[in-house]
């Protein structure tokens, strides 16, 4: 479904991050990409969502190649990407509105869009019915990320991409809302990618996960975790070997 | 916020020392209020002064309107490209501080008489003003924030809708909270000069040539009300476009 042919990618700077790399991701499946900061994994997320252009090679996603953000990727980032002057109910249906504001195009809205959808289902099944009316300034950071969470699946995406979703948020609330996400992405059949700096959110959170080291990125080093994309794992009997063998591969492309 | 209590408080107590300081002084340079207040509904009622304050805030509005409606955009635009804004900054940098006041001169001599000289200069005023706010304010807008309302299918068009306007807003507001005694003062500085209307020619030829004092005082009540109206009129309108800031 995702797909990097070939890709080289420099920042402006001429720092090279991707030199002719290649990877990719199947359908439905979840994957996390670990790395140390600086190692082009942010990058690499929005080379998916259609933000960034490769300068050789292709970034495809169902064998189409991104020119321009895709109307079924959804994007979800660390510092939410709320409209501080909107409620949280106007912040859910910003997406919806935009796609209302283009009509359907197959460009800033899929062709088959029909407008007067409502998020109000998602605000309910995601716990914000107290603070539709709220702005985000009056939330705590999981509200505000579960607005963010709301907004996209609003859109009905397949293919999610998050960028250090929960890193700013508390234990408790980062891992209830690792289980909403792994919850929605078995239910709506996503494909759930996961950019992290910490190895124990990628162990939770990927089948499989994409290692990358300092840039530039030529071979994709890929680790498969089975017991992963589980809530449970943490309490499992595999995973602190897991997370003890991601830390040596960590260090070991340093 | 201040309460409406507190506020009617502050007032009668400002009146009372203007009453007892008009009794203890007894000269005719210092009418008592009660005095001012009959002359300012007199003039009001038959004199021009009604006509004279339409003028001025006929100045006012239109300025404002004019400095929101060129600055607002040239703000934002400076804000979203970095490489205008290195363009123009140092020129901005050179003439915000100036006291536009000193302009007077040279635009009466550019422009003569009527309105549109006074209404250049009050405009020069609230425009740098607005402009440097709003420039700020789209510049500060996070590029995460733009990335990802980006990523929900949003275009040039959309990013202006939803996000670079409503950001621009709170900054027009605080603009115009912080000048709108500065363009009040400069409108009666610039009413002193080539023109037969407005309140700063009705406050100057009651008090140097008529000798009407209490007309004169009628003058500067109605000036200092049209100040205040003006700056709670900014309120009322921050308080209705930008709830959000009032939320926190």
């Amino acid at each position: 479904m995702v797909e990097l042919d070939s890709l080289t990618y420099a920042y402006p700077d001429g720092q090279t991050i991707f030199q002719d790399f290649s990877w990719s991701a199947r359908r439905a499946e979840a994957w996390a990409v670990l790395g140390p900061s600086g190692c082009g994994k942010t990058t690499l997320l929005y080379l998916l969502a259609g933000l960034r252009q490769p300068l050789a090679g292709r970034a495809l996603i169902d064998g189409q190649p991104l020119l321009r953000p895709r109307p079924h990727t959804g994007l979800i980032l660390q510092d939410y990407g709320l409209l501080p002057w909107a409620t949280v109910r106007e912040n859910a249906a910003l997406g919806l509105r935009i796609r209302t504001f283009y009509g359907p195009d197959g460009k800033h809205a899929p062709d088959e869009f029909q407008p007067g959808q409502d998020v109000d289902p998602w605000l309910r099944r995601l716990g914000l019915d107290p603070f539709i009316d709220q702005y985000p300034g009056q939330l705590s950071g999981g509200q505000r990320q579960r607005t963010a969470i709301a907004r996209t699946l609003a859109l009905q995406p397949d293919l999610l991409l998050m960028d250090e979703p929960f890193s700013s948020l508390d234990a408790p609330t980062r891992e209830g809302l690792q289980r909403l996400t792994l919850e929605l992405w078995r239910e709506q059949a996503l494909t759930l990618i996961t950019v992290t700096h910490s190895i124990e959110e990628a162990v939770v959170l990927g089948e499989k996960i994409l290692l990358l080291g300092r840039p530039p990125n030529r071979t994709p080093t890929v680790v498969e975790n089975p017991g992963g994309a589980d809530p449970e794992f943490p309490d499992s009997a595999g995973y602190a070997a897991q997370v003890r063998d991601l830390r040596r591969r960590l260090e070991a492309l340093e | 916020m201040i309460k409406r209590r507190e506020l009617l408080g502050a007032v009668v107590g400002l009146l009372l020392v203007w009453q007892v300081a008009a009794l203890l002084l007894n000269i005719a340079v210092l009418p008592t209020p009660l005095r001012v207040g009959q002359a300012f509904l007199q003039e009001l009622a038959q004199g021009k002064l009604l006509e004279h304050l339409l003028a001025s805030l006929w100045r006012v509005a239109a300025s404002t309107a004019l400095a929101v409606l060129l600055a607002a955009p040239a703000g934002l635009l400076l804000g979203q490209s970095s490489r205008l804004n290195r363009f123009f900054s140092p020129l901005i940098y050179l003439l915000y501080p100036i006291p536009k006041v000193v302009f007077v001169p040279i635009v009466l001599l550019f422009f003569g008489i009527g309105d549109f000289p006074k209404i250049i200069i009050i405009f020069l005023i609230l425009f740098f003003q607005i402009l440097v706010l709003v420039r700020d304010q789209a510049a500060a807008i996070r590029p995460e924030l733009i990335q990802s309302v980006r990523s929900l299918g949003a275009g040039r068009r959309a990013l202006f809708r939803f996000v670079y306007l409503p950001a621009s807003l709170p900054a027009i507001l605080t603009a115009l909270r912080q000048s709108v005694g500065t363009a009040v003062a400069v409108l009666y500085v610039a009413e002193l000069f080539a023109t037969q209307r407005g309140l700063g020619y009705y406050i100057y030829l009651n008090g140097s040539t008529l000798f009407n004092y209490p007309a004169m005082y009628a003058g500067i009540v109605a000036l200092s009300l049209m100040g205040l109206g003006l700056y709670f009129g900014v309120d009322w309108l921050e308080r209705r476009l930008c709830p959000w800031q009032a939320a926190h």
